[in-house]
């Protein structure tokens, strides 16, 4: 079935911080929203429908928050849509916006995540005690930790590699004016020094819990002929798996493997490696670089952390991965995702400012939720595909 | 086949004090409120709302116009509640109202306080009673009440520090229900049994058994007793204390595979050093005491090294 052109337009993201305590949840939004419709020069009457993406409700404590957000994201009037796909859900809902252009039902779609961990604390709601289980559960760092120990176990890579991604993610963050982590003096020592907070994972190779909004301006072919350098989306792809089956793959997950296969065939990249400039890829603990790298194909299983030791991750790389700083330098949960997809949008439309990657033209945004069970990617680039 | 049981079931409680950061339209508002006025804002088209709506409905645009508006007004709709919930205004039965309060265009949801539903009527006239304590919450208006219920003396309204920020306590209370094929697993434990079921489609044994087979879709069936002995897959080291923890860290939160079994679970190891925890090391059951025992994998305190050879890592690798 073909689709119609989509682009993305614009985007914008608040300064990502600990603690929001000068704007309510309706605010923070609009923050990133404002900025996203000014760099897409678009206004209110432009847009068609809104789809808002966030993380669990027991996060704010909130249920259904998009029924009072309704005035805030310029919904009246509107389809308002709410995408839920856990920590994935920022991309999600990017690509459920994108599927409302493509589809041809929409010209121009606004599409909003957000997360304000300072209004709870996502560790305690990672681990309800649920009945009749053992009470070990210990977030987010407790549940992927044991994977991380998996997948060193597998791969037989370097103890250090995780250690070299947090460093290489906070530097870059400290090029971002938008980051929540800025840490220029960062290095190795200091980050090997850090508690080990979830054997093998060490407080700084771990995400940082984050107040902050992403938004998304997408449009149809004939509203990105009329903008200065879209990102055209060349593909997008969702795969979802169960938490835990007999003989899952906790490591490399088919779900991503599939998605990614399916994202670059209808891209039409057969090396991504060589074909891709600049990716962002969701990294909430730095050993998920090396991981992700394997599981979306960018070098065969077991080579990721090789990519990673060899420098080519980094900044004059051959593959950038997240200049933005990543999720190791903001997390907003519920936006993380989006920032993943409006980061790779920023790169190929050239508004990266002092993390841009010159001359990158072809770009991925990733995002994974749950127990590495929802994947979302996209390829932006700067040429119609 | 094992027979089918009741499913088992349990409470799950939980509870957070959730903050709100108010922003620049509801936090006057609050702030307001702790001087027992009651603020609202005017939109594009000229209508008060009431309470403030940071966001215009119709142009979207912030709304920055504040209006004071009285704390007497005109019920506008209303239903009864015979049997109010924990947390909600009032708890002897009350009526829910839509009050349009004089100067506001719209209404705002509060109880009002009256002893009968004949006693609450649409066009009734109600007044604000508020609370003694001045918080700037909307707690500080108690409820509604009839507008010819004399006063109750209050202490004069006095400026108070903007409020920015409000603390909303959440206490949520499941009934968490196993299924029934988890609930035959329960109900072995309780007598030190560890009751595992095979998917009838790919063979693969559950512990503990499942509804739906995640591969195959069917109910597991077929049950499989297994020993309290395993290997030790995956673990991490929690060294982190955080709000709700049930143990005290450093602690091994392992992935333990019985033997016999096709899935792993999580349980805790102790019985060596944490650092002496190692992948496909051999583990046994630690029992509480019998008299401790119920329908929960909680019977077992934790797994202990056997001191066995290590499993060879072919052995359980397709299961990390």
């Amino acid at each position: 079935m073909s689709k119609n052109r989509a682009a993305v337009l614009g985007t914008g993201q608040t300064h990502h911080r600990a603690k929001r305590g000068d704007v309510s949840m309706a605010g923070l939004c609009r923050e990133a929203i404002d900025r996203a419709m000014a760099d897409a020069k678009v206004d209110w009457a432009d847009i068609d429908a809104v789809v808002v993406g966030k993380a669990p409700d027991l996060f704010e404590g909130v249920m259904m928050p998009e029924l009072y957000l309704a005035d805030a994201l310029g919904a009246v009037g509107k389809p308002l849509l709410r995408v839920h796909t856990a920590g994935s859900v920022g991309g999600a809902t990017a690509i459920v916006a994108a599927s409302l252009i493509q589809s041809g039902v929409h010209q121009r779609v606004l599409a909003v995540a957000w997360e304000k961990q300072s209004e709870s604390n996502a560790m305690w709601a990672l681990s309800i005690p649920v009945p009749f289980s053992m009470p070990v559960h210990a977030g987010a760092g407790g549940y992927f930790a044991p994977h991380v120990r998996s997948y060193i176990r597998r791969s037989g890579a370097p103890a250090h590699i995780g250690s070299l991604v947090a460093v290489k993610d906070r530097l870059n963050g400290a090029k971002n004016p938008y980051a929540h982590l800025r840490q220029p003096d960062i290095t190795f020592e200091s980050v090997q020094a850090s508690a080990m907070l979830w054997d093998p994972i060490r407080y700084d190779e771990t995400c940082p819990s984050s107040d902050g909004a992403c938004a998304i301006v997408l449009g149809d072919e004939r509203a990105a002929t009329a903008v200065d350098r879209p990102a055209w989306l060349h593909a997008t792809a969702m795969r979802s798996e169960p938490t835990t089956f007999a003989g899952r793959d906790q490591v490399n997950p088919q779900a991503g493997r599939d998605a990614a296969a399916a994202l670059w065939r209808q891209a039409g990249i057969t090396d991504p490696l060589a074909e891709v400039d600049v990716a962002e890829i969701y990294v909430p603990f730095s050993w998920f670089e090396p991981m992700w790298l394997e599981n979306l194909g960018f070098t065969p299983e077991g080579d990721g952390w090789k990519l990673t030791e060899a420098g080519a991750t980094a900044m004059g790389g051959a593959l950038p991965v997240n200049p933005s700083g990543g999720v190791l330098s903001s997390n907003p949960i519920g936006a993380s995702g989006m920032l993943r997809f409006a980061e790779a949008a920023m790169q190929v439309m050239g508004r990266a400012g002092d993390h841009q990657v010159d001359g990158a033209r072809t770009a991925l945004g990733h995002a994974y939720g749950g127990g590495s069970q929802f994947f979302s990617m996209w390829v932006v680039g700067s040429e119609r595909p | 086949m094992v027979s089918v049981v009741e499913p088992l079931s349990a409470p799950l409680e939980l509870s957070f004090a959730y903050t709100r950061s108010l922003g620049p339209t509801l936090g006057p508002f609050m702030t307001a409120l702790a001087e027992r006025r009651i603020l609202g804002v005017r939109g594009s088209d000229g209508r008060v709302h009431v309470p403030p709506a940071e966001y215009d409905p119709v142009t979207a645009e912030p709304l920055t116009e504040f209006v004071e508006v009285a704390d007497e007004g005109v019920v506008v709709s209303w239903t009864w509640l015979p049997a109010p919930l924990e947390g909600q205004p009032l708890q002897h039965p009350f009526g829910w109202a839509l009050i349009r309060l004089d100067g506001a265009d719209t209404c705002l949801l509060h109880a009002v306080d009256v002893a009968v539903p004949v006693d609450l009527c649409t066009g009734m006239r109600v007044r604000a009673r508020w609370a003694p304590e001045r918080t700037g919450h909307i707690r500080d208006i108690v409820c509604f009440e009839p507008a010819d219920t004399p006063r109750a003396p209050v202490e004069p309204a006095a400026a108070v520090p903007p409020v920015a920020i409000v603390t909303t306590r959440v206490d949520l209370h499941f009934e968490h229900t196993a299924s029934a094929q988890e609930s035959s697993y329960l109900l072995g434990l309780q007598d030190g049994r560890l009751l595992a079921q095979r998917c009838p489609q790919c063979s693969k044994v559950y512990l503990p058994p499942r509804g739906a087979c995640p591969s195959c879709g069917v109910p597991t069936e077929e049950q499989v007793e297994l020993p309290d002995r395993g290997t030790v897959t995956t673990f991490c080291i929690v060294n982190v204390a955080f709000l709700g923890q049930h143990i005290t860290p450093p602690y091994v939160g392992a992935y333990v595979l019985l033997h016999g079994a096709d899935i792993a679970f999580l349980h805790l190891i102790l019985g060596c050093a944490a650092d002496e925890v190692r992948m496909g090391m051999r583990v046994e059951a630690v029992w509480r005491p019998r008299a401790e025992w119920g329908p929960a994998l909680q019977n077992i305190d934790h797994f202990r090294p056997t001191g066995e050879p290590d499993a060879p890592y072919d052995t359980y690798a397709e299961h990390l």
